[in-house]
């Protein structure tokens, strides 16, 4: 099958993308900065998730929902290629940002995650300073900056932690609480002034109060980065984001589970009129 | 085949009289395991203070300055002015060379097995594999080798460099095995959250992962050292001279250590010998207690706690 084919495929309605195929009205869209088309991923020689197709746009928020076990997180790691990480893992289809595909062999990974930063479901400081660990990102990526203690305060302000940490700086990462700490993996993660930030769950290990501060704190971010955000929870998919993709794991002949993309379109259409039987059995809360 | 079920007659009964939660019921299982334990750690104990008390007795009259200002002597005559310098020198220049060399190579060693190797290759699980079997080579074995190789071979002689280069061989696995599992000890997440930020390979390791390893690294050497410093085994192939009366003063100089010095003190028949080699052994086990002590604050001082 031609992966770069998205149209008429069974089950897989792209709106926006490959509006046709839904008869959906097309949301209005720029270009998007990323743009995934037929991406497959393996792992040795299972495929994890199958033929992904869909654009992520500029400073806006899109969220990957589904059960466990479809490859939302998976994808998402492709996004950066962090999956490179993963011993075996593989990836087919083009992914490609501002036009350029990531998985061409003259692409430097480290590059690609300089400028796609990640934010991990469990929030995982430096076991340094708050300081050294918002400032480790542009010293190791050597970046020219004209004040290191301007840019710590700059990143720890829009990643709104500068108030609670400003008479701390040099405290260890880890003293901080759990919700503080993933702000701070955020702080870290914007100082290096990324144009993406991908999250894998940011908010699961977070209680609910540190959960609307990050929340908040991504509403505030999507003026000036493109997020793409990875949730169980669909309350929080619904609350931030712009564009929804619903991910399933199928079964197919040989009892192998694969995650599959069922149906990507804005959030408030996603959950109002979803096109797919199974995003709706999803976000009803029939299965999942 | 009926499945056993549970009901809720096998449940004590609440009200019933005389089953109150304060009477305690014995159990024997308990009471035999504890004093299994307890009784091996005695016997592990109770050995080693007895070997403590005995060499400390013995070797009372000798625990002075003597032992560390004075040569040793094979003349009983004049024993009473002996010590053991010349192998304490001995024994600090072997250690000091064995840390120059092993602590490099087997640190290095031991971040490109864990960092950079691909185990999916056969050629590194064989190289793994092999690390394993070498830490359970016999000394003895390593020491014919120095012998063959080092000092015939290549010429080095029976000088104090091989004998740091056959005690770094012998020590190479223990301090790559140490820092392997003081580097596999740093969470894999912190490798992610460094590689997300746009950090190299070569940047993570060094500025994350190995000094997260430190503690770990730090302990595994000191011990690895502290072995080395107690072995006689390879020396005695490799020409350590068993009375000399000066202080190696190079690589290439004649040498004997202090495992060597306390082995030919008690082959000789004379109770002053005995003494001297009891006296002797005090001090090799102060400094390896010494090293042990060093390797407990880092790990405690330094260790972190994710």
């Amino acid at each position: 099958m031609n992966p770069t084919d998205t149209t008429n495929r069974p089950g897989v309605s792209i709106a926006g993308v490959g509006a046709q195929s839904t008869g959906a009205p097309t949301p209005d869209v720029a270009d998007p900065v990323m743009e995934l088309s037929g991406v497959s991923v393996y792992y040795g020689a299972y495929e994890a998730v199958r033929d992904t197709s869909m654009p992520i746009q500029e400073k806006q928020i899109t969220a990957m929902i589904g059960p466990s076990g479809c490859g939302k997180s998976t994808i998402l790691r492709s996004l950066n290629r962090m999956n490179d990480l993963i011993p075996g893992a593989r990836v087919s289809g083009s992914v490609t940002y501002h036009g350029q595909d990531l998985y061409t062999k003259d692409v430097d990974p480290i590059e690609v995650r300089r400028r796609i930063g990640m934010v991990f479901q469990k929030p995982n400081p430096f076991p340094k300073s708050i300081y050294d660990n918002v400032a480790y990102g542009p010293r190791v990526t050597g970046m020219k900056v004209a004040s290191m203690d301007d840019l710590v305060e700059k990143a720890l302000r829009d990643a709104a932690l500068w108030d609670e940490v400003k008479d701390k700086l040099k405290t260890s990462g880890l003293a901080l609480s759990g919700g503080q700490q993933q702000r701070l993996c955020i702080a870290r993660t914007i100082a290096v002034r990324p144009e993406i930030i991908l999250m894998d769950e940011p908010c699961s290990a977070l209680d609910p109060i540190a959960t609307a501060k990050i929340e908040d704190l991504m509403s505030e971010l999507s003026n000036d980065y493109t997020i793409v955000i990875v949730t169980h929870n669909m309350q929080q998919a619904a609350r931030v984001s712009h564009y929804t993709a619903f991910f399933t794991a199928e079964v197919d002949e040989r009892q192998e589970r694969h995650g599959r993309l069922v149906e990507f379109s804005q959030t408030g259409k996603l959950f109002t009129n979803p096109a797919d039987k199974r995003t709706e059995d999803y976000i009803t809360g029939r299965f999942g | 085949m009926s499945t056993p079920t549970i009901t809720t007659e096998t449940r004590p009964d609440p009200s019933a009289s005389g089953n109150a939660l304060t009477q305690r019921r014995s159990r024997p299982g308990e009471v035999a395991f504890r004093l299994a334990m307890q009784a091996c750690l005695l016997i592990a104990f109770g050995v080693l203070a007895a070997l403590l008390t005995w060499v400390l007795v013995k070797g009372w009259n000798r625990l002075d300055s003597r032992l560390w200002t004075e040569m040793p002597t094979g003349l009983v005559s004049r024993l009473d002015g002996a010590g053991v310098q010349s192998a304490l020198v001995g024994t600090l220049w072997i250690i000091s060379l064995v840390a120059l060399i092993c602590l490099p190579i087997g640190i290095l060693s031991a971040i490109y097995l864990e960092e950079y190797a691909d185990n999916t290759r056969w050629y590194n699980r064989l190289l793994e594999l092999n690390i394993q079997n070498l830490a359970g080579v016999p000394s003895i074995i390593f020491g014919i080798l120095g012998l063959g190789i080092i000092a015939r071979a290549l010429g080095l002689g029976f000088t104090v460099i091989t004998a740091a280069i056959v005690l770094s061989l012998l020590v190479l696995p223990v301090v790559i095995i140490a820092t392997r599992e003081a580097i596999r000890a740093v969470p894999q997440s912190i490798r992610h959250a460094s590689y997300a930020l746009g950090a190299t390979k070569w940047q993570t390791v060094s500025r994350q992962v190995l000094p997260s390893a430190v503690p770990g690294i730090a302990t595994g050497s000191i011990l690895a050292l502290s072995r080395a410093i107690g072995e006689a085994a390879p020396l005695i192939v490799l020409g350590a001279v068993t009375f000399i009366t000066f202080n190696p003063d190079g690589l290439d100089s004649g040498y004997t250590a202090l495992p060597i010095q306390i082995y030919t003190f008690i082959t000789r028949s004379q109770s002053e010998y005995t003494e001297l080699a009891a006296g002797a052994i005090v001090l090799l086990l102060a400094i390896v207690l010494a090293m042990n002590s060093i390797a407990i604050f880092v790990r405690n001082r330094f260790e972190k706690r994710w």
